[in-house]
């Protein structure tokens, strides 16, 4: 049954009746099929392993701020709210960066040494393991914040919702950074040229020539970064407080659905409550999809069309 | 390129095919060397990893522990991929009546939850009372320098500081043993919250693991959270003096923690012996068990395996327990080794008693 769909999808192209052509087309669209059949079975155990608590919440999982193992009745919004409000917090923190990384290195210093250190560098940075993030974010960051509270007047937790932010947020700058800056490269030249040509200064053209071309690309960096932001686990589980209820200001301590799955999954006793975490996966999952989704339709809004 | 192909995917499958070889080798292995397999509780995890490595230098049989929780030993044992389950907290009903045989809990030492708390210049030991301790964990008492606290310790000078409260992010039974403690004295607690490994905590922050209490207690002025024992002595944090029943206020030492055993205990041991009546007993101490069939012919196990089991339990209560105090954990007190040795005699292997 399989191999009638790839023949038939294969049929369509040219070099069909090559032989070597066919064979190799034929393991690359498995091997593709494979990937969507991975997903497919994710979302589907995710969604058999939720039917139990499915059943007990229904709706309202979703708009519940409850959490609560003893009694077994359990509420997503918390976490769901503290999922969105991290990565989009970190995201507001990291835009400005990328976008002046990402000109530095692509208009200013395209080659040479200073790129290369500022590239090895951001590398690096996105190889660091996420329990690294989360141990100098515990030792080094905390104390800073909790000064910043005590000045503030808040009580002096330290780990909450800003901290997990900002760690979040470098976590999630070499992937901005790194898209922004390769298509800030591929403005082309003569429309650069044209600009500069017609008594445009540096800034201007930047202003009103590479960045609005390169805004879908940008974008896309963005979601990229969001991605990323929406499933990190152990940073944030280490910074942000492990509170089931949504932050009223920006230092209280808070909870996202990567954090409390990772923290209670273990130990967790009884088919609703497991279920109930499991769901938390799905509703995850279905989040990340929606986010993806919607970044890509923006992302072909905002395209620059060159006809 | 066809080559390439080919060779890809007989890498692929010889890959694979080595793997289950692999597996079914070892456990060949473990079998075959006479090899016990546990999983359960991370708090006694120190104190095993000591005793089973004695008793594999004494008497060559070699235990394999996996610390994956309490709830995970149990799950195992439930499951039958173990050949014993550790927990901190006893099976309650449910799980004993989902249990595809009968279970027996045969205690291996005891451990005690204490408060610890970070005042930055106070060098006096705070005193709590049961009622105290509850209404700070309910939110209800929000600063040290509230009239409760300083009723408690009229000499010391308790700051005009907010009291930040810390508790486990993660399922553990250091929770359930706090949260059992919490729900027998106060009866708010027991309504609101309850008792379980992981609950709905009604203030503060949680942190991962005891390692995280304790950092974030010893890193937050005005901090207060609860640990293991073990990490308390450990890492020399300041700990509360918490009232008993008797209305003493009886300091977290070894001795005390095994005094809070000698009470009225159950024959099959699942008892909790938090808010203990003896007079000399600190007030939050548990028991941590080691879960085994009762009956051990399943599974298509040989009578060997069965007494190589209960013999290293058996050497667990009598000979291992001279390992327990040095690594700070509270030996069990003489009347409860007659009770588990009483446990262990009621393992069968079908219809005849296994010997030991």
């Amino acid at each position: 049954m399989l191999y009638y769909i790839l023949l038939r999808m294969m049929a369509a192209k040219s070099n069909f009746f090559n032989a070597e052509e066919r064979t190799f087309r034929l393991s690359l669209s498995a091997i593709a099929l494979i990937l969507i059949l991975i997903l497919v079975g994710i979302f589907c155990t995710l969604l058999s392993a939720s039917i139990p608590s499915i059943q007990a919440s229904g709706w309202k999982f979703l708009f519940s701020s409850a959490w609560d193992p003893v009694t077994n009745d359990f509420g997503s919004l918390p976490f769901l709210v503290g999922t969105l409000l991290t990565s989009l917090l970190a995201l507001l923190m990291v835009l400005p960066f990328s976008l002046a990384i990402g000109l530095f290195l692509g208009e200013y210093y395209t080659e040479g040494r200073v790129s290369q250190t500022f590239k090895s560098v951001i590398e690096l940075l996105a190889g660091i393991p996420s329990v690294i993030y989360g141990f100098w974010g515990l030792f080094v960051l905390v104390p800073i914040i909790r000064s910043i509270e005590t000045s503030v007047g808040v009580i002096p937790y330290g780990i909450g919702l800003f901290t997990a932010s900002f760690v979040l947020a470098i976590m999630i700058m070499p992937y901005a950074v790194s898209i922004t800056r390769q298509v800030i490269t591929m403005v082309p030249r003569h429309l650069k040229e044209a600009a500069y040509s017609l008594g445009a200064t540096r800034y201007e053209v930047i202003q009103k020539v590479v960045l609005p071309f390169s805004r879908s690309g940008i974008f896309a960096g963005i979601l990229l970064a969001l991605g990323r932001a929406l499933g990190e686990t152990m940073a944030v589980t280490m910074l942000i407080g492990n509170t089931h209820s949504i932050p009223h200001n920006i230092f209280a301590p808070a909870n996202t659905m990567p954090s409390v799955i990772a923290n209670e999954f273990t130990e967790a006793v009884g088919t609703i409550y497991t279920s109930a975490l499991i769901e938390m996966a799905l509703l995850l999952f279905i989040v990340t999809a929606i986010v993806n989704f919607i970044g890509r339709q923006i992302i072909k809004q905002f395209a620059y069309d060159d006809k | 390129m066809r080559n390439l192909i080919i060779a890809l995917f007989a890498t692929i499958a010889l890959g694979s095919c080595g793997n289950g070889q692999k597996g079914d080798n070892k456990e060949a292995q473990a079998n075959a060397e006479g090899g016990i397999l546990g999983a359960g509780a991370t708090f006694p995890y120190p104190l095993y990893s000591k005793m089973f490595d004695v008793y594999h230098n004494s008497f060559g049989t070699k235990v394999n522990y996996q610390s994956i929780g309490s709830g995970g030993g149990i799950k195992q044992l439930q499951e039958k991929t173990v050949d014993f389950g550790a927990s901190d907290a006893p099976m309650n009903d449910e799980q004993m009546s989902k249990s595809p045989a009968a279970i027996v809990h045969i205690p291996i030492c005891l451990g005690a939850v204490v408060i610890t708390y970070n005042l930055p210049g106070i060098t006096d030991a705070i005193k709590f009372s049961p009622d105290v301790v509850a209404d700070i964990y309910l939110g209800k008492i929000t600063k040290w320098n509230d009239k409760a606290l300083i009723k408690l310790n009229p000499g010391v000078k308790l700051p005009d500081l907010a009291i930040a409260v810390m508790h486990r992010s993660d399922g553990s039974g250091t929770s359930y043993v706090f949260t059992d403690y919490l729900s027998k004295v106060s009866k708010e607690w027991n309504d609101k919250v309850g008792k379980k490994t992981s609950v709905d905590w009604p203030a503060g922050l949680g942190a991962k693991g005891n390692e995280g209490v304790t950092g974030m207690v010893k890193q937050t002025p005005g901090g207060i959270g609860y640990v293991e024992l073990v990490f308390a002595i450990k890492n020399n944090l300041p700990v509360g003096q918490l009232q008993n029943k008797a209305g003493k206020y009886v300091p977290a030492t070894l001795q005390s923690v095994t005094a809070a055993a000698n009470v009225e205990l159950p024959a099959d041991m699942r008892v909790s012996i938090t808010n203990t009546d003896a007079a000399d007993g600190y007030p939050i101490s548990s028991f941590t068990y080691v879960l085994v069939y009762a009956d051990q012919s399943y599974g298509g196990r040989d009578e060997a395996k069965a007494k190589d089991l209960v013999k290293l339990i058996n050497w667990m209560i009598h000979d291992g327990q001279q390992y327990t105090q040095p690594l700070n954990y509270a030996p069990l007190p003489t009347d409860v080794v007659k009770r588990a040795e009483d446990i262990l005699k009621t393992v069968k292997f079908g219809e005849k008693q296994v010997a030991i």
